[in-house]
């Protein structure tokens, strides 16, 4: 074997033209040199920040700490925490790129300032960050640290592979974040529509980054949702049957069937895509008895419900914040919980309305078409829910309630623009088009972005034991609102005038108006996200005036809200017991919240474990390897995966114990704080001066 | 020159008409239930503020008045929209003849990265990127793709169909009056696809017969080089630089169509060069008279 063919085999597909600069100093056109200009840009600030992250760990010597308290950690509070974290870093790059788009189509009449594969790449990896690599791993988080704690759980079903989900899902968008380095991503959208991405139309390694890294997602997904279901299954406390469970806990069990249902047959697709481009197969190809149509069908077999998957936990949120900041139980609960799970079983039947231009027939079209308008009545029965919620109760608005309020105007507006897309005769008029980018940016961004926002507000306090500073905060959710209509309205007017999805550069003078007014709008919510991280470098500096260690700022309703904040890694010292909806809020009415337990127990929790951070480590080298075709990356991964699973099997000690006496200390210490702290009234909730513990609402008489 | 019309609110054929009331139709039903909640919303929130001194019920939950209010008025909204969705879609199927009157003209479209190749199976000519077409006569059209999924639309004049590769669509459409009118590919297909755009021209009556006479006679002859030379992945612009291929070709055989397409019971060489030489050779002899009988082979039939 010679040396060329010994470097042949180590580096795989992956040349010097791999790197960004490259062409740009092969071949220095100015085209080259914008394009490549910004890429290296962008590859040096990923591989300086990733430095500077490792430097500042290694200089406060913190590598412990990550590994023994994050790393390796099955807690689900944690892992719920990193999912944020995850999804904020993959936001902010999903944001940049938003903005680079529109400020290419801006001046997009008669071609901007991007190459079209450039901004191919932007629109791909954009969708695909933001669908599988921000809104996912925000929702996933969310559940996962409020799920357990609302029903008065310890922990979920699963915590290992609980822990391994969401390194799949990490090591899926640190693939994307590797295309960054090593070019090319995909061109293909986020739908990886075949034949495009297939091997005779698209033989760079582009769309097997796209694969695996969906792949990846969607694998960690699964595990998500099958635990997050058994976790609601059984791990509920004692009284708490399912008429009692929290509408955040029904919205999360239904967004986990909905997980367990829909996910593999995406994975099922990208496989299949994957055997068509290493193999040879030709399930989509158009010779060999291949048909790309088929692949339109998986996609969106998952591709429709993954829209619930994302709306539905956002729905759980907006039922806790209606009913916490209006004083009020919750209006009509059961007719939620059903008009939830219908649109759960709706949404698997609706998915062809995705390509009503395939040349079905008329008829089921127009069945389809129907079915899909029978989604908005549930989901605006919830809408009026929860302004019957708002009715006759006093309505306090905070942080989390002017995303809800935001959310709900503005998500009638987008269901309305669905209705119309819907309806196949105008489809086949704004199908491609950026009305359709519109309309479904309408729906997960004020539905479940939002929605995540608004969570991230209200449960902050939870999880950190401080308050969010609320004028940054109140700034960052105003300037969500109004960059997101000024992005987006535009959109609907020049999709409706025929502008393409997609288009790199178009030729009408009167689109650029509204594309202007677009890059305007994305540039406000590059600012809102700027006004979130100074919210949250504020609130760090005052954590000590906007402690919250009592645990109740919010005067809540759950039992997430009837123990110390941040919680004990135990959740409970005495497991709950719960007799109504609102467990807490009519504990705090009847004067039994806060009460000494009478004994105290040694409580066993699951030990770390470091399958997680090796699945997470060998998953990206594995994958990483199949991109670029270095069988020998591959191999080895594959060995190390195969041998962490059997080492893993011989662990035996796989609990750790919490002594009674520790529990008991924790809890007294805890106590003690919550009876000394003023209890806050409402109007002080947002100032520094709530501590957690509520003048509460359920005190005041009918 | 002004752009061509591209906006289908503004509408110059019989489908784009019916979309556009349809569209209103369902913005104004729509209204009725977006209006009062953009309404409701603010109002309550502000009429039941924590600071007012409203009527406070913290454990009212339910009401039956209300619940048949909220659930009986999007199904009353969504029975109204169904009832006219389904009227719409099946009276205005792509597949299906427009019922206005007049000789159709049949034309088969062929997508290529990235243009459109118009191919007149009655005339035995065909063009790229312009589809030249008489007012007011149905305008029947039949649907592939060489190459990956690309989606056909004429905004002004109806909607869009997808061209797929080894199968055919169909798109019945129709102008009112003479005009030009932008068409394009809306589905993705790499770096070209922005400028993957056609002009559709609607010509009075006498017009388009001149126009069929002087593309049969002066157009360049179709060969077997010209179709390599269209199927390689590039603009007609890029295509067309330092070439004389034209974009306009006469004698072109009747069923090139078909033979793009190929057999519905697809082989694995069925797309392979030799095939197609193949079933061009099996065809009728080229030119005009063999196909304005109408019997070129045709697998949609």
């Amino acid at each position: 074997m010679s040396l060329t063919d010994f470097i042949d085999a180590l580096t795989g597909r992956m040349t010097l033209e791999a790197l960004p600069f490259w062409k740009m100093v092969q071949n220095p056109t100015p085209e080259n040199i914008v394009n490549g200009a910004i890429a290296t840009g962008v590859a040096a600030i990923l591989v300086l920040a990733a430095i500077a992250v490792l430097a500042l760990l290694t200089y406060f010597r913190l590598w412990r700490t990550v590994w023994f308290d994050w790393l390796t950690t099955v807690d689900h509070k944690k892992i719920g925490i990193m999912y944020i974290v995850l999804s904020f870093v993959m936001m902010l790059r999903g944001v940049v790129e938003a903005n680079f788009m529109r400020a290419n189509q801006a001046v997009g009449f008669d071609g901007g300032f991007l190459s079209a594969d450039h901004f191919g790449e932007l629109f791909t990896t954009h969708g695909t960050i933001m669908i599988f690599f921000v809104a996912m791993p925000f929702l996933s988080g969310v559940i996962n640290y409020v799920l357990p704690l609302q029903i008065g759980a310890r922990d979920m079903s699963f915590p290992v592979t609980n822990a391994i989900g969401l390194a799949l899902t990490a090591s899926g968008a640190m693939l994307v974040m590797a295309s960054l380095l090593f070019l090319p991503f995909s061109i293909g959208g986020w739908t990886g529509y075949p034949p495009f991405t297939g091997k005779e139309y698209s033989p760079d390694v582009g769309p097997n980054y796209w694969i695996w890294a969906v792949t990846l997602s969607g694998l960690g997904t699964t595990l998500t949702g099958i635990n997050v279901a058994c976790t609601v299954y059984k791990k509920r406390c004692p009284g708490m049957d399912f008429w009692k469970m929290p509408m955040f806990v029904w919205a999360s069990v239904t967004t986990a069937i909905l997980m367990i249902f829909a996910l593999p047959p995406l994975t099922v697709a990208t496989a299949m895509l994957a055997l068509d481009r290493y193999l040879d197969f030709h399930f989509f190809t158009t010779d060999a008895g291949g048909i790309p149509m088929l692949y339109a069908n998986l996609f969106w077999l998952f591709g429709h419900p993954e829209v619930y998957i994302l709306v539905l936990p956002a729905f759980g949120v907006w039922s806790e914040v209606f009913a916490t900041f209006s004083g009020k139980t919750l209006y009509a609960y059961r007719t939620l919980v059903w008009a939830t799970l219908s649109i759960a079983v709706i949404s698997f039947l609706v998915w062809v309305h995705h390509f009503f231009t395939m040349g079905q027939s008329a008829g089921m079209n127009a069945v389809f078409g129907i079915a899909t308008m029978l989604v908005g009545v549930p989901t605006g029965v919830k809408i009026y829910d929860w302004l019957l919620t708002m009715y006759r109760g006093r309505v306090r608005i905070t942080t989390p309630m002017v995303y809800a309020l935001g959310f709900v105007m503005l998500f009638v507006i987008g269901g309305a623009s669905g209705i119309l897309l819907a309806n196949p005769t105008i489809d086949y008029q704004v199908h491609n088009s950026v009305f359709l980018v519109a309309h479904f940016h309408n729906m997960v961004i004020p539905g479940t972005l939002f929605g995540m926002l608004g969570a991230y507000s209200f449960w902050f306090p939870k999880a950190f034991g401080f308050m969010l500073d609320d004028w940054w905060g109140k700034l960052g959710a105003s300037l969500w609102i109004v960059g997101f209509m000024l992005a987006f309205f535009p959109l609907y007017a020049v999709g409706l005038l025929g502008l393409p999805r997609r288009s790199v550069a178009y030729s009408e003078a009167a689109y650029t108006p509204y594309t202007v007014v677009a890059m305007l709008g994305a540039l406000v919510v590059l600012a809102a996200l700027g006004a979130m991280f100074w919210q949250l470098y504020v609130s760090i500096r005052n954590r000590d005036a906007l402690n919250v260690y009592a645990g109740d700022p919010w005067d809540g309703r759950t039992l997430e809200w009837s123990i110390s904040s941040p919680p004990p890694v135990y959740n409970f010292a005495v497991g709950p017991e719960v007799f109504a909806r609102d467990a807490f809020w009519e504990e705090k009415r009847a004067g039994h919240a806060y009460q000494i337990p009478d004994q105290w127990e040694d409580i066993e929790l699951p030990a770390n474990s470091w399958l997680a951070p090796i699945l997470f480590f060998s998953s990206f080298t594995l994958t990483f390897g199949l991109v670029w075709h270095m069988w020998w990356l591959v191999i080895l991964s594959l060995l190390v995966v195969v041998g962490a699973l059997v080492a893993r099997s011989f662990v035996i000690d796989r609990e750790r114990t919490i002594p009674a006496d520790v529990v008991r200390e924790e809890h007294l210490r805890w106590l003690k704080a919550v009876r000394e702290a003023p209890s806050a009234p409402r109007e002080l909730e947002v100032a520094p001066g709530n501590w957690g513990r509520p003048q509460s609402e359920a005190g005041v008489p009918e | 020159m002004d752009s061509p019309d591209v906006n289908f609110l503004d509408p110059e054929g019989y489908v784009a008409q019916q979309q556009r009331v349809h569209f209103w139709r369902i913005v104004a039903l729509m209204g009725l239930v977006v209006g009062p909640i953009l309404v409701l919303t603010p109002l309550i929130a502000y009429r039941y503020r924590f600071s007012g001194n409203s009527t406070y019920t913290p454990d009212w939950h339910f009401s039956w008045i209300w619940e048949a209010a909220i659930w009986g008025g999007p199904i009353v909204i969504v029975t109204i929209l169904s009832y006219f969705l389904w009227q719409n879609t099946t009276a205005l199927d792509p597949f299906e003849p427009l019922p206005i009157d007049g000789e159709p003209v049949r034309v088969q479209i062929v997508g290529y990265d990235w243009k459109w190749l118009f191919i007149y199976p009655d005339h035995g000519i065909a063009t790229l990127d312009e589809l030249v077409f008489p007012e007011g006569r149905p305008l029947n059209l039949e649907l592939t793709s060489e190459t990956v999924m690309q989606s056909f639309h004429i905004p002004v004049l109806g909607g869009q169909v997808y061209a797929m590769e080894g199968m055919i669509s169909k798109l019945h459409l129709a102008a009112d009056r003479p005009g030009v009118f932008r068409g394009r590919n809306t589905q993705y297909n790499g770096h070209g696809f922005h400028r993957q755009q056609f002009v559709a021209r609607a010509l009075p009556e006498t017009a388009f017969s001149a126009w069929l006479d002087t593309t049969s006679t002066d157009a360049r002859p179709w060969s077997d080089a010209v179709h390599d030379r269209i199927a390689e992945r590039s603009t007609l612009q890029e295509m067309t630089e330092g070439d004389d291929t034209g974009a306009a070709f006469r004698d072109v055989p009747g069923d090139l169509f078909s033979g793009i397409v190929g057999p519905m019971d697809r082989d694995p060489d069925w797309r392979s060069r030799d095939r197609r030489d193949a079933s061009v050779e099996a065809g009728p002899a080229d030119g005009p008279v063999a196909t304005a009988t109408g019997q070129a082979a045709d697998p949609a039939r």
